[in-house]
C-alpha cells in the first residue's frame, strides 16, 4: 500500500465527514419539523408523519438510497449518486431525530407551558423561549447518538458509486491483493470518528445526571 | 404502474425467498448474539480488571466501526490471514460478533440500574456466581431491557442489507435483481421497503407482548 492509497482513504473520509454533516445539519431541524406537526396533532399531517417515521425507521439505508438512485430518474427527477446519496442520509435520520424530539416533547412539562401562556407569551416566542432551550437539553444524548449511527451507516452509500472511507478501503485491496492493511486503515479513521461521538453523548448523560442528583 | 407491480407479482417467487433469508439472517443473529451478549455482560460487570478492559475494548470497538467495514473484513480481508469463509458464513458471523457487543451494552446499561437488594438476597441464600447471573439477574434484565433488545433486533434487519453487497441473496438483493431484470425500480424496491417495513412491525408487536409479560410478573 502506497502514500497515495493512504490519501485516497483520507479522501473517502473527507467525503465520509461532509456527506454525514450535510445530514445532519439538514437532518436536525427536519425532524424537529416533523415532531412539532405530531405534538400539535396538526389533523391529517400527523397521521403521515407518523406512517413516514414509522416506515423510514425500518427501512435499510442500502435499500433506501437504491430506491431514490433508481426510481427517481424514472419519474422524470435526475439525480447525481452524491444528491440520492445526501436525500437518503436526510430522510432516514430525519425519522430517527423526529422519534428523539418526540419523545422529549412528550415528557415536557404542561404547566410550564401554561405558565407561559398565562403571562401572556405568543406562540412563536412561548416556543423559543421555554420550550426550545429545555427540550434541545433532554434530546441532546439521543440526537449525538444517532449521529453516531448515522456515520456507521455511511457504508452504504457505496452502493450507489459515492467513495467514501469503506469504498476506498475496498478498491486499493482489490488493487493490491492485499485487502487487510486497507480496511486497518480505514478502522484507524473510523474509530476516532465515532468515538468523539460516543464519548460526547457518555459526558452529556453524566453531566445531566450530576445535575439532577445536585437538584 | 400498475404493470410494474404486475411484475414484482410475477417475481414473487424470488421475492420472497429474498424475505425468507432475511427473516432467517436476522433470527438467527439475533437469538446467538443475545446468547453471547448473556455472556459479555457479566464480563463487562467483572471485577477483575483484565476481564473487564478487554471486554470494554471489543464492545466500544465494535461500536465504533461500520456493519459494512466488519462484514467486508470477515468476508475480504481474513482469506489473507488462511481463513477463508463463504458469503453465507461470513454474514452471518460478521451479523453475530458485531450486535454481540451491542446486546452487552444493553444488557449492561439495564444492570446499572436493577434493584440492589434481590441480588445481595441471592448472595446470602449462598448461589454460586454463574447461578445467581442466571437465576436472579438475567431474568429481570432481559424483561427490562427487552424494548431496547427489540430496537436492537430491527437494527439486525435494516443491517442484514448491507449484505447484498457481499452476494447474499437477501431482501433488497432480490429487489436488485428484479429491478435489473425488469427496468422497474420504483415497484420493486417500494414492495421491498415494504416487506421490512411488515418484519420490524411483528418485531414490535413481539416487544410489546413480551412487555405484557414482564408487566404481569411485576
Amino acid at each position: 500500500m502506497s502514500g497515495g492509497d493512504i490519501a485516497a482513504i483520507f479522501q473517502g473520509a473527507i467525503v465520509t465527514v461532509t456527506l454525514s454533516l450535510i445530514g445532519i445539519l439538514i437532518g436536525l431541524p427536519i425532524g424537529l419539523g416533523l415532531a412539532l406537526l405530531r405534538w400539535a396533532n396538526v389533523p391529517v399531517l400527523a397521521r403521515i408523519v407518523a406512517l413516514y417515521v414509522s416506515v423510514s425507521r425500518a427501512t435499510p439505508l442500502v435499500t433506501l438510497l437504491l430506491l431514490l438512485f433508481f426510481a427517481l430518474p424514472n419519474i422524470g427527477v435526475p439525480v447525481s449518486p452524491t444528491s440520492a446519496a445526501v436525500l437518503a442520509l436526510v430522510m432516514n435520520t430525519s425519522a430517527f431525530n423526529c422519534e428523539v424530539w418526540r419523545s422529549a416533547l412528550a415528557n415536557f412539562p404542561k404547566d410550564q407551558y401554561e405558565a407561559a401562556q398565562s403571562v401572556g407569551m405568543r406562540a412563536g416566542l412561548r416556543f423559543r423561549r421555554i420550550v426550545l432551550p429545555q427540550i434541545v437539553r433532554v434530546s441532546l444524548p439521543g440526537l449525538v447518538n444517532e449521529m453516531s449511527m448515522l456515520i456507521k451507516a455511511t457504508p452504504a452509500l457505496a452502493v450507489v458509486g459515492v467513495v467514501d472511507i469503506t469504498r476506498a478501503a475496498v478498491r486499493i485491496g482489490a488493487q493490491t491483493y492485499k485487502p487487510l492493511p486497507p480496511f486497518l486503515v480505514a478502522i484507524a479513521l473510523y474509530v476516532p470518528i465515532v468515538f468523539v461521538l460516543v464519548s460526547l453523548q457518555r459526558w452529556i448523560e453524566r453531566r445531566q445526571l450530576a445535575a439532577k442528583v445536585a437538584a | 404502474m400498475i404493470h410494474d407491480f404486475g411484475i414484482v407479482w410475477s417475481e414473487r417467487a424470488l421475492l420472497l425467498s429474498g424475505f425468507a433469508n432475511t427473516a432467517i439472517l436476522s433470527a438467527l443473529s439475533a437469538v446467538v448474539a443475545l446468547l453471547l451478549g448473556c455472556i459479555l455482560t457479566p464480563a463487562l460487570m467483572s471485577k477483575h480488571q483484565a476481564v473487564s478492559g478487554a471486554a470494554r475494548v471489543f464492545v466500544d470497538g465494535m461500536r465504533c466501526v461500520p456493519f459494512l467495514l466488519l462484514a467486508y473484513i470477515v468476508y475480504y480481508g481474513l482469506p489473507s490471514l488462511g481463513i477463508r469463509f463463504d458469503n453465507w458464513t461470513s454474514g452471518l458471523a460478521a451479523l453475530i460478533i458485531y450486535n454481540a457487543a451491542y446486546m452487552a451494552e444493553i444488557l449492561r446499561g439495564a444492570w446499572v440500574v436493577q434493584p440492589r437488594e434481590p441480588i445481595e438476597a441471592g448472595v446470602a441464600f449462598g448461589f454460586s456466581e454463574i447461578k445467581l447471573f442466571r437465576r436472579i439477574i438475567l431474568p429481570p434484565l432481559l424483561l427490562s431491557a427487552g424494548p431496547v433488545l427489540g430496537n436492537q433486533m430491527i437494527q439486525i434487519v435494516k443491517d442484514s442489507a448491507f449484505l447484498t453487497i457481499i452476494a447474499i441473496p437477501e431482501l433488497t438483493h432480490a429487489a436488485s435483481s428484479i429491478q435489473s431484470r425488469h427496468y422497474v425500480p420504483f415497484a420493486a424496491f417500494i414492495t421491498a421497503v415494504f416487506l421490512y417495513w411488515g418484519l420490524c412491525l411483528v418485531i414490535e408487536a413481539g416487544v410489546s407482548s413480551v412487555g405484557r409479560v414482564a408487566e404481569a410478573r411485576r
